[in-house]
């Protein structure tokens, strides 16, 4: 196993941030670690950096137990904070300089390697450039470049997309996809569900300090109670009477009416639909349009939690 | 090359080549501390140390008597001071409006009250003194000059002017009258008088020409002025070159301080963190880079110092180098309390550049700690910037050996171990 945390708890004063948290990253692999602002993903990670150090529980990383400050183990992970961490007046090439030398990287092969990471993320010709005067997308990519340097063989990467526009996002992507090809094992950590569906290999989905569900993508909207949701689409939006009927049909799941649109979650859509149309329409209620999708990320989180992501 | 040493080299220079980036850092904690020492050594005297202005005073003669015209001559004179005739309205609003540091008036009839008062029998004439609450310095200074003229002229007029055998006459009367006077007392008085009478009488035969050419007290003894400092002179920026130089060197351990504290608000110390390194190596060389950086200022202003304002260390150059060090180690050090004290910037570099001033303050940076009061002359002693200028002061126009630098050295190596065990101490390693 590339990583390993087992048990892994932190309190910070009353409050307990993180609460029993275990998973494993195969190598190569990518694991999304979602969940809301506040759910102990960043606590989690600081235990897996080795910044944190834990209440109780283990980090291994490849079946090393990982300590904090000097522990060499930490040369085999890269952290990619949160934050943009980067020194904003010296040029992006200096600021590799020396994310490289403090993993002891020094004359020929930490300039072999500067190229390396600046080719890696299409930053070759900005490398005498501040990060200053990066855009918010070149601050990102820089940010990861300087935590591939050491070539490390676990890549833990906190909520790297933070606050840019959709192209860099994709840039990033495209990075994460190629390093992810180039047998880094990868924990990329977010509250962005779209992220995880297209990134990650598998899914931990924690809330409240605790794992909550742990499998594939296809896996968990599998488990879901409700895989497949209709949507429908009405004039006059249906009265609570009638809604109460639908709710109360065999099959049928989650019953949400927003403005004129309602979303029915059902377990077969080929035999919900007509009864859900049927009975609104003995109702009075004539429906404008009808879709359907499978259930996604979020329908899982909300199954799993009662709330939503963006509500969290 | 051991990992270790690569790391804490790169460290060390990235904190040197942050700050000769920042162009506004240059300026603040260079050219500043120079353009202020420069200013606060010409009050101080210069590289000459010698030049104090003459204090502007005013002189109004009521009386224009020959006494009174005649110490209002022996003040226009006096080189100490620049002395303006006036009426009394006019100086009095002088005084007020700070034109001018104190004004004398000599009432009418202070010429034949004076002589009579002399041995104190006669009525004393009441001499108004005038000064700025704001220059009380001067009026001791005034009082003094004013104090000898009087006595010197008093006593010619008594031994040598127009009216004097006249007023030896009356002095004479009044010993003969004074009741109080006990029989002893009254034989002497009279025998001091009646030889003034006989000098007088001397001299009025004498011709013109031989005649001595005054009589009367003098101040009996030459004062020769003699700087006592090791250099060849005194230079009076030496001392505000020390002052500023420490006040901006404690500025820029602020700063760096300030600068841990953002590093851990935007993740930077969290990626330095994440890196396989002790805290000894993460805080030691954030020390280093900060000591180096306060001793690249140092020497950047004190080159100024010799090249442009002729300070000289006149005294132990390893002790003045020790000394720096030391400074800076203490300047570094603090920054790292500050670090692992402070909770938000703004109001961690608004606490800290206050605690800095008045520490600089009482370390007799701005002002020489001498006009302190005593009490916190024995305060003083317990700030390390009192010792930081005083070192500094002693290796450069005291001329002071080596072992002259070592109390110094010591409180300040001291109190830089005392900061960075507190920083030590109280730095939150988790916290981000």
């Amino acid at each position: 196993m590339s990583l390993l945390a087992s048990n892994l708890e932190k309190r910070f004063g009353a409050t307990r941030a993180v609460a029993g948290v275990s998973f494993e990253v195969r190598p190569g692999a990518v694991l999304g670690l979602l969940g809301p602002n506040g759910a102990g993903k960043s606590t989690t990670v600081g235990m897996l950096a080795g910044l944190v150090r834990p209440d109780a529980g283990t980090v291994h990383v490849e079946g090393v137990r990982l300590g904090t400050g000097a522990d060499p183990t930490k040369a085999r992970l890269g952290l990619v904070p949160q934050e943009i961490a980067l020194f904003e007046d010296l040029p992006a090439r200096t600021n590799l300089a020396v994310f490289g030398a403090l993993y002891g990287l020094s004359g020929r092969r930490l300039d072999a390697r500067i190229a390396a990471v600046l080719e890696l993320t299409s930053l070759a010709d900005r490398a005498a450039v501040p990060p200053r005067e990066f855009s918010g997308g070149m601050k990102r990519r820089l940010n990861i470049a300087c935590a591939l340097l050491h070539e490390p063989a676990i890549l833990l990467l906190d909520e790297p997309t933070v606050g840019i526009d959709p192209q860099s996002r994709n840039a990033i992507f495209n990075t994460i996809q190629s390093l992810a090809a180039a047998g880094h094992t990868i924990l990329y950590t977010t509250h962005y569900m779209e992220e995880v569906e297209r990134l990650a290999d598998r899914i931990v989905i924690i809330d409240h300090g605790r794992v909550l569900a742990d499998d594939t993508l296809a896996a968990l909207i599998a488990a879901a109670p409700t895989p497949s949701l209709l949507v429908l689409d009405y004039a006059v939006p249906p009265d609570a009477a009638a809604l109460a009927e639908v709710a109360a049909l065999p099959g049928i799941g989650r019953v949400e009416l927003e403005g004129a649109r309602l979303e029915v979650a059902a377990a077969d859509i080929g035999t919900a639909a007509p009864r859900v149309l049927e009975r609104l329409a003995a109702r009075g209620f004539s429906c404008q349009e009808l879709t359907s999708r499978r259930a996604n990320l979020e329908d899982v989180f909300l199954a799993l939690t009662g709330r939503t992501l963006r509500d969290s | 090359m051991n990992n270790t040493f690569i790391a804490f080299k790169a460290l060390v220079h990235k904190d040197v080549l942050t700050f000769l980036r920042d162009r506004r850092a240059l300026v603040v904690s260079v050219l500043t501390p120079i353009a202020i020492a420069a200013f606060f050594g010409l009050l101080f005297g210069g590289d000459n140390g010698a030049t104090v202005a003459r204090l502007p005073v005013a002189v109004v003669d009521e009386d224009l008597s020959p006494l009174s015209q005649a110490i209002v001559g022996d003040l226009k004179s006096d080189a100490a001071l620049a002395v303006e005739a006036c009426d009394s309205a006019t100086a009095r609003e002088r005084v007020r409006s700070g034109k001018i540091s104190a004004a004398i008036v000599l009432p009418k009839g202070f010429g034949a009250a004076a002589g009579d008062a002399l041995f104190g029998g006669g009525a004393k004439p009441t001499v108004s003194l005038y000064y700025d609450p704001s220059q009380g310095m001067a009026r001791p200074i005034v009082e003094g000059l004013f104090t000898e003229h009087v006595m010197q002229q008093a006593t010619r007029q008594l031994m040598s002017g127009a009216d004097s055998p006249a007023a030896a006459e009356r002095a004479l009367e009044r010993v003969r009258t004074n009741e109080r006077l006990a029989s002893a007392a009254r034989t002497d008085l009279t025998a001091v008088f009646e030889a003034v009478r006989q000098y007088q009488a001397h001299a009025a035969a004498t011709p013109a020409a031989e005649r001595p050419r005054s009589g009367g007290l003098t101040v009996p003894f030459a004062l020769a002025d003699l700087p006592v400092a090791s250099g060849p002179r005194y230079n009076g920026y030496a001392h505000s070159f020390a002052g500023m130089s420490v006040q901006f060197i404690l500025f820029m351990g602020i700063d760096a301080g300030v600068v841990l504290l953002l590093m851990r608000q935007q993740g930077v110390w969290r990626r330095l963190r994440a890196a396989p390194l002790s805290r000894t190596t993460l805080l030691g060389s954030r020390l280093i880079g900060t000591t180096l950086i306060a001793l690249l200022i140092l020497t950047l202003v004190y080159a100024a110092a010799m090249l442009v304002f002729k300070v000289r260390i006149a005294g132990s150059v390893p002790g003045f180098v020790a000394v720096a060090v030391s400074v800076a180690l203490l300047a570094a050090s603090t920054g790292l309390m500050i670090a692992a004290l402070g909770r938000s910037v703004a109001a961690t570099r608004g606490l800290s550049t206050f605690v800095v001033l008045l520490l600089v303050m009482l370390g007799g940076a701005w002002v020489p700690s001498f006009i302190f009061p005593a009490w916190l002359q024995r305060v003083a002693l317990f700030v390390p910037t009192r010792w930081a200028v005083d070192g500094l002061d002693a290796m450069t126009w005291r001329g002071q050996p080596f072992a002259a630098a070592l109390a110094p050295i010591a409180v300040l190596l001291g109190f830089a171990a005392a900061f960075l065990a507190v920083a030590i101490w109280r730095f939150d390693w988790e916290a981000d």
